[in-house]
């Protein structure tokens, strides 16, 4: 088989996916939409209810780490594998902080009675149940997102580390890279919509 | 022929034998062949189900299966038709096939996503099985509409996740394409050089990717419906779910063009090199195809009229729907003009290609009767939908299908089928589905709703007319597809160009080497300039 080292071919298909990505979530951002065009008055006084303090410390921690990813990959095209290993290390803990904080997010509403289905919300204003409906559904799905993002850094760092990603061939650590800037970016979006409506 | 082995006998990577060699490979050619089989399998599965429908509606009550069996088996027949047949069966066979030979590589982009995406078909159309055996088969129709399909007891859930892991497969297939056709192009074809088979995949290619997510995100919501109970298409619950429809018909219409350009581009290779004479407008089928993918994408709601819209939404849509059209009819006024004064050579795939445009062309005019708000509110949900959409995908996509499998199976097996055969199987096929299609259009105009397993007994005849036009379906498709493999036994002696076509896959061995081409190919500077063919043919009329 004639290999192919066109590495901006391979870069056009990752774009190609990442395309795909956003319109997924695109899709739950539609449902958004409508919502709180309908249920303005009941979004609001649920915003209200998160905890801004964690969801902004979660932001930072998502955009040091796509920091971190950067730096990995500019790192491995000069050579500097050390730095590019420790940069990778740092955005993979980073992950794993982000959904340390997520996990007490989330306990913590479970807690009071709010999750999918229950007699708190089901009771309650329907805006309510539909903000909590998609807050879980979205922050859900880009949870698992998270977690992939992760495991690509992850194998990208094993590489690294047994050498087959190198300052020609760097195109799995550079799609790892975009896609985790990727997660981070959607992130953007959810949290001013769930966390700072005024 | 050529002594250089066919891919048959060269396996690629070279260190699998037998049957590894094949589900290991990583040869776009080979994956091909394997989704032509799976795809078969699914489609006359499909045919058999459908001939079931049939059967069942033939007689007034019940004839040989019960109420809930009969919603199942016409969910089962939409669902394998639309999922696991029409949208993958001319991107994932004949492209991958030949969408690397015809820009003049040696094969996709991404080959191990190639054999990735053969394996999710795979896995998706099991995963349909399994959803047979356990709890039954969804009852809900292809379309999975909620409330219904949030509360029924039968495994949705499963079915569900079955589209979507096939929804994946068709997505990386696309993206793959579009890869396969910036990247890897030979260097001296450019944009207008693209033979309009494979240009015609890339705007599918681009519909894919871009639709796709949409229905993933709504089958997914489905399923967490069903698991989580959130609400979020429940009006008890502050849902809505008129959104839900919203949603699946943003892929669904863009879907249906993911059917049919493919379809378009096959017929738009067929038809020039059976009339020998370059095809009539070149460009403006290129542009019909990116235009179809763009308008396309706008025009979902037209399957919600009677949903409840606003009436000026109702307006739009209605008419960005007459819009869409314009671009379908270009593309059939382009194909006859080929054929006008052209040198005919009557062969099985023109055949099928003339009988794709007449049928396709009853499908898109009574399109429009559907796409009018005032005529679709009288013939919405009733068998003149079905009617139609069957003229479009199976008259249409279904016999460019059939086109594409007897224009290229002398390429892809390296063996000719017997033409009588075909020639028949083709006559009872076409003749039988406008037997069994015919009489359903009137049906619908009547008032038979679809979907139900009984009826009033006015509209007892057609449906028992139309049992007969589904038998002869039935049989003209299975007499095609046994006579092709009955070819199969036959010697591997046809030429490397047995049509007299001018697109690459014609400059490489029938069945084509591993790397596909021997020699270098010969890019021409236009790709249906035929007065080559039309000189060569006239000396072996004369003999010489
Ligand atoms: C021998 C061939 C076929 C026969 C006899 C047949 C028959 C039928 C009938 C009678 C129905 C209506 C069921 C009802 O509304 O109660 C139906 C539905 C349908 N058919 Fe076919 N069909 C055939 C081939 C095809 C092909 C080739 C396709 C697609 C390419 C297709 C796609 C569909 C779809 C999507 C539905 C709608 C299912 C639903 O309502 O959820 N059929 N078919
Ligand atoms: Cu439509």
């Amino acid at each position: 088989m004639a290999s192919h080292p066109d590495e901006s071919g391979k870069k056009l298909g990752m774009w190609l996916f990442l395309y795909t990505e956003i319109i997924l979530f695109g899709g739950l951002f539609v449902l958004y939409a409508v919502y709180f065009s309908r249920y303005f008055g009941d979004f609001k006084e649920s915003g209200k209810t998160l905890n801004r303090l964690i969801g902004l410390m979660n932001t930072v921690i998502l955009l040091f780490s796509s920091f971190a990813v950067a730096a990995a990959v500019t790192a491995i095209q000069k050579k500097e594998k050390k730095i590019a290993l420790t940069g990778l290390a740092t955005a993979t803990l980073c992950g794993l902080i982000f959904l340390v904080n997520k996990y007490f997010e989330w306990g913590h509403k479970i807690e009071a009675g709010i999750y999918p289905n229950s007699e708190k919300l089901v009771s309650g204003p329907h805006g309510q149940n539909m903000f909590f409906g998609l807050y879980y559904v979205i922050t859900g799905l880009h949870g698992v997102h998270i977690i992939i993002g992760m495991t690509l850094l992850i194998i990208s760092l094993v590489f690294v580390l047994e050498g087959k990603v190198t300052s020609e061939r760097f195109a799995l650590l550079e799609n790892s890279g975009l896609y985790w800037h990727l997660v981070d970016l959607i992130w953007i979006f959810i949290f001013p919509l769930f966390y700072l409506i005024i | 022929m050529e002594a250089v082995p066919s891919f048959f006998e060269t396996h690629s990577p070279s260190r699998y034998k037998g049957v590894w060699s094949w589900l290991l490979t990583m040869d776009h050619k080979r994956i091909g062949i394997m989704y032509l089989f799976s795809i078969l399998f699914w489609f006359l599965l499909a045919v058999l189900l459908g001939g079931m429908i049939r059967l069942e509606l033939m007689f007034i009550g019940q004839t040989f299966m019960s109420a809930e069996v009969y919603n199942s088996v016409f969910t089962l027949h939409g669902v394998i038709m639309i999922f696991l047949f029409i949208i993958p069966a001319l991107p994932a066979i004949f492209g991958n096939f030949f969408l690397p030979i015809q820009i003049g590589t040696d094969d996709v982009f991404f080959p191990k996503l190639n054999l990735l995406s053969w394996y999710l078909y795979m896995a998706g159309g099991l995963i349909a099985i399994v959803s047979l055996f356990s709890e039954g088969f969804p009852d809900t129709g292809w379309t999975f509409y909620v409330p219904f399909s949030i509360s029924t007891r039968t495994n949705v859930s499963t079915a569900v996740f079955a589209a979507f892991v096939l929804g994946m497969a068709s997505m990386l297939t696309g993206l793959n394409f579009i890869t396969t056709i910036h990247r890897m192009r030979h260097r001296d074809m450019g944009w207008m050089q693209i033979p309009l088979f494979t240009w015609s995949l890339y705007a599918t290619s681009w519909v894919q990717l871009l639709a796709t997510p949409v229905v993933s995100i709504t089958l997914l919501l489905v399923i967490i419906e069903r698991y989580f109970n959130v609400g979020l298409f429940d009006p008890a619950k502050g849902g809505d779910p008129i959104l839900y429809q919203h949603l699946f018909w943003m892929y669904s219409h863009p879907a249906v063009y993911i059917m049919i350009l493919p379809g378009m581009g096959v017929i738009s290779e067929i038809i020039p090199v059976f009339a020998r004479k370059s095809i009539f407008g070149y460009k403006a089928i290129v542009a019909s195809s990116m235009a179809i993918a763009i308008a396309g994408s706008l025009v979902w709601a037209h399957h919600m009229y009677t949903s409840g819209m606003s009436d000026t939404a109702v307006f739009v849509f209605s008419l960005l729907t007459f819009v869409v059209a314009i671009p379908s009819a270009i593309k059939v006024f382009s194909w006859v003009s080929t054929l006008y004064k052209g040198s005919i050579l009557m062969t099985p795939p023109l055949f099928l290609a003339l009988c794709f445009i007449y049928l396709f062309s009853v499908g898109g005019l009574t399109g429009l009767v559907l796409g009018a708000a005032g005529t679709d509110i009288h013939v919405h949900d009733t068998h003149f939908v079905v009617s139609h959409f069957h003229f479009t995908m199976f008259g249409g996509t279904g016999f460019a299908f059939f086109a594409a499998l007897h224009y290229w199976w002398p390429k892809m097996f390296g063996r000719m089928y017997d033409f009588k055969k075909a020639y028949i199987g083709a006559i009872l096929l076409t003749g039988g589905f406008m037997f069994h299609y015919v009489p359903m259009f009137i049906l619908g105009l009547q008032g038979m709703p679809r979907r139900y397993f009984d009826y009033l007994p006015q509209y007892e005849k057609g449906n028992f007319f139309a049992g007969f036009g589904a038998a002869f379906m039935i049989i003209g498709v299975f007499l095609m597809i046994i006579n092709l493999w009955l070819s199969l036994k036959n010697q591997r002696d046809v030429s490397s160009d047995p049509w007299g076509g001018t697109t690459l896959e014609w400059q490489t061995p029938s069945p084509p080497a591993l790397y596909n081409f021997i020699t270098e190919p010969v890019v021409p500077d236009y790709p249906y300039d035929f007065s080559g063919v039309v000189e060569r043919y006239s000396k072996d009329d004369k003999g010489e």
